[in-house]
């Protein structure tokens, strides 16, 4: 219950009502701005004469006649296959978040089940794998995947993102697990069950809201990955990450930057829509680790 | 859980974390032991009107057999760790000779590569990971006091600059901070100076970067700490209200000390994510100014056509090092109370 001091305007509560304020809009702006402008000639967006053109639109009603334009967009999605790397982004996010969750559920479950000393090892070892730098397991990959001629390939990515996927999804899953009463599956395995049987049967269909929360950062990871991406698929296998980087790299002529922030507002757009419907469990998944120290 | 089935279970997992994170480690040991090989000269007499001399031509059939036939390259031993772009114990030395200050010595072991790198890794880790604690604290006892109504859209705001991809996000500041975005023509109007750019120099440069990473994970601490408040017990809060403590004394003796462990946790989190900064230097372009050890081994890597992987794997092994050592506290701390639970 609010107490009548509780609710009172002081100036220290004046003070960190401003300062959330303005975080929302730092954290806020630079995503209006982008989405915006995207919508606008190149000469509006990098205005340097007057940044109220990129929210007038000046020269891109004088260019194209409305205040508008979806040029950028058509060039990305269209001139330059933007969706080409959609689809390879696509195949990539699905496989890794399914092999991942496969793997992860079915060791999470042994770890949290098992209370043997080295269940604990493999947490431990898992913890540190989770702090090696992406690129420095990269390095150690380029050579081999180029001698055996699977470099360049979706399969080789969405491997190697499980396995860099694993150590956070066996943490994730484990603590999950344990919140299950263990009592659950072992009264099956007293009806007779097989260890097996008891988690297919048992286990399984109480699992999800755990999967899914981790399914959730899987997908994040795969999603975003640049590191992975860039050093190991060709060109024409290239996820969308790695292909707004090139598009930076060729594209400093005039009006095709435009194409780079169309595609930049296209891949952040899936994000936005993650966010919008699964905030709850995002918010859990994050601080699942955390509250239970 | 009898072993067999432990086995079983835990069989897929483990075999994907041994095959593409522990054996790379080793594999990139093992790279680092090699150097490329030089390539094969042929020298060879020709003859002209005005006599002979000797000239010397790459047999480039040979040279690319003997790669294909050692792609390792040639042992070379612990030779990468020393030379110039790693450790440079040699030229360390040779600076601490010559150098007649503290401050003249220090700028020349930070024009080696490595150890620029090093400097600015550590500096973005330990710059940015006290600033996102101590903000994300204000903002979540800020978020907290709030209006039931308003919190859920705080944070979804909050959420939108920790899950948008790093590469992406970066570059929607850098087109907002360059010279021709919104806040870079602002600046160079305020100070009149239409030359002035983030990034021209060093200093501004690491201070755009820095910007970046608190922007980007910020609402992971703010939203972890968001939760620990949940759990503060009402009883202690209005003991200590009841006792006279005024708003920031409760925020400095109960709440803090409360969220105690949640700091640690986040902390960890947190110095794994930050030493291995890589996209905003990319997105930012900013390599001329700042480089991580992360850039360093993807440009030993993109080296055209020929990548230098000697010199990425003696880094990345340098790098892993340093990262175990970073964690090593906390790796101490968990093994404790895992001891003391079991006695």
């Amino acid at each position: 219950m609010a107490t009548k001091a509780q609710s009172r305007m002081t100036p220290l509560k004046l003070f960190s009502y401003g300062f959330v304020a303005l975080w929302l809009i730092i954290a806020a702006f630079p995503f209006f701005w982008t989405f915006w402008g995207s919508f606008k000639v190149q000469a509006d967006f990098l205005s340097k004469a007057d940044w109220m053109n990129a929210l007038t639109g000046a020269n891109t009603i004088e260019q194209t006649g409305s205040a508008f334009t979806g040029a950028g967009y058509h060039g990305a999605w269209v001139l330059e296959d933007f969706w080409y790397n959609f689809k390879n982004t696509g195949i990539v996010v699905f496989f890794t978040v399914l092999i991942s969750l496969t793997f992860g559920t079915l060791g999470g479950y042994a770890l949290a089940r098992s209370g043997f000393r080295y269940a604990f090892w493999i947490l431990m070892a898992a913890l540190v794998f989770r702090a090696m730098p992406h690129m420095t397991l990269v390095s150690g990959y380029l050579l081999w995947f180029f001698e055996w001629n699977v470099w360049g390939i979706l399969p080789t990515t969405i491997i190697v993102l499980v396995a860099i996927n694993q150590p956070f999804t066996l943490w994730m899953l484990h603590s999950f697990f344990k919140n299950i009463p263990k009592d659950m599956d072992e009264s099956a395995m007293v009806d007779g069950c097989t260890r097996f049987q008891a988690f297919r049967h048992v286990i399984v269909p109480v699992m999800w809201p755990g999967v899914i929360t981790t399914g959730l950062f899987s997908f994040l990871l795969a999603y975003n990955d640049f590191t992975v991406a860039v050093m190991l698929l060709s060109e024409e296998n290239e996820t969308i990450i790695p292909a707004i980087n090139s598009f930076m790299g060729t594209t400093q002529i005039e009006g095709k930057v435009m194409y780079a922030v169309a595609a930049v507002v296209s891949a952040t757009a899936p994000l936005f829509v993650l966010i919008l419907f699964f905030q709850r469990q995002i918010v859990s998944g994050l601080t699942a680790g955390a509250v239970k120290g | 859980m009898k072993h067999r089935t432990f086995f079983w279970f835990i069989l897929p997992t483990l075999s994907a974390m041994v095959l593409f994170i522990a054996l790379p480690i080793v594999s990139v040991f093992v790279q680092s032991l090699f150097v490329e090989h030089e390539q094969v000269l042929v020298v060879s007499e020709s003859c002209g009107p005005f006599g002979c001399s000797p000239t010397t031509t790459v047999d480039t059939e040979a040279t690319a057999k003997l790669r294909e036939e050692q792609p390792l390259g040639r042992f070379n031993g612990l030779g990468t760790y020393i030379n110039r772009s790693h450790l440079a114990f040699a030229e360390i030395g040779e600076a601490w000779a010559n150098s007649d200050s503290l401050g003249d010595f220090w700028s020349q072991v930070y024009n080696l590569p490595f150890y620029s790198a090093l400097t600015f890794t550590l500096a973005y880790t330990f710059i940015v990971t006290p600033l996102v604690l101590a903000l994300g604290l204000a903002i979540a006892v800020g978020v907290n006091n709030l209006p039931r109504a308003l919190k859920g859209l705080a944070i979804f705001i909050s959420l939108l600059p920790f899950l948008v991809t790093p590469l992406v996000g970066s570059l929607i500041l850098f087109w907002m901070v360059d010279g021709d975005g919104v806040i870079g023509a602002t600046i160079q109007r305020i100070f009149n100076d239409p030359s002035l750019s983030l990034k021209a120099s060093t200093a501004l440069t690491w201070t755009m970067l820095m910007v970046y990473g608190v922007w980007h994970t910020l609402p992971f601490s703010f939203i972890t700490f968001y939760a620990g408040l949940q759990t503060v017990p009402d009883d202690t809060m209005e003991a200590a209200q009841i006792d006279g403590a005024t708003k920031w004394q409760r925020l400095i003796h109960v709440i803090v000390p409360h969220l105690m462990p949640l700091v640690s946790f986040v902390t960890l989190m947190l110095i794994m994510d930050n030493f291995r900064v890589f996209e905003p230097i990319v997105s930012f372009k900013a390599e001329a100014h700042a480089q991580s050890l992360s850039w360093i081994i993807y440009n030993d890597l993109r080296e055209s056509g020929n990548p230098l992987y000697a010199s990425a794997g003696a880094t990345s092994l340098i790098t892993i090092i340093l990262a175990v050592i970073l964690m090593s506290p906390v790796l101490v701390r968990t093994w404790r109370d895992f001891t003391r639970k079991s006695h």
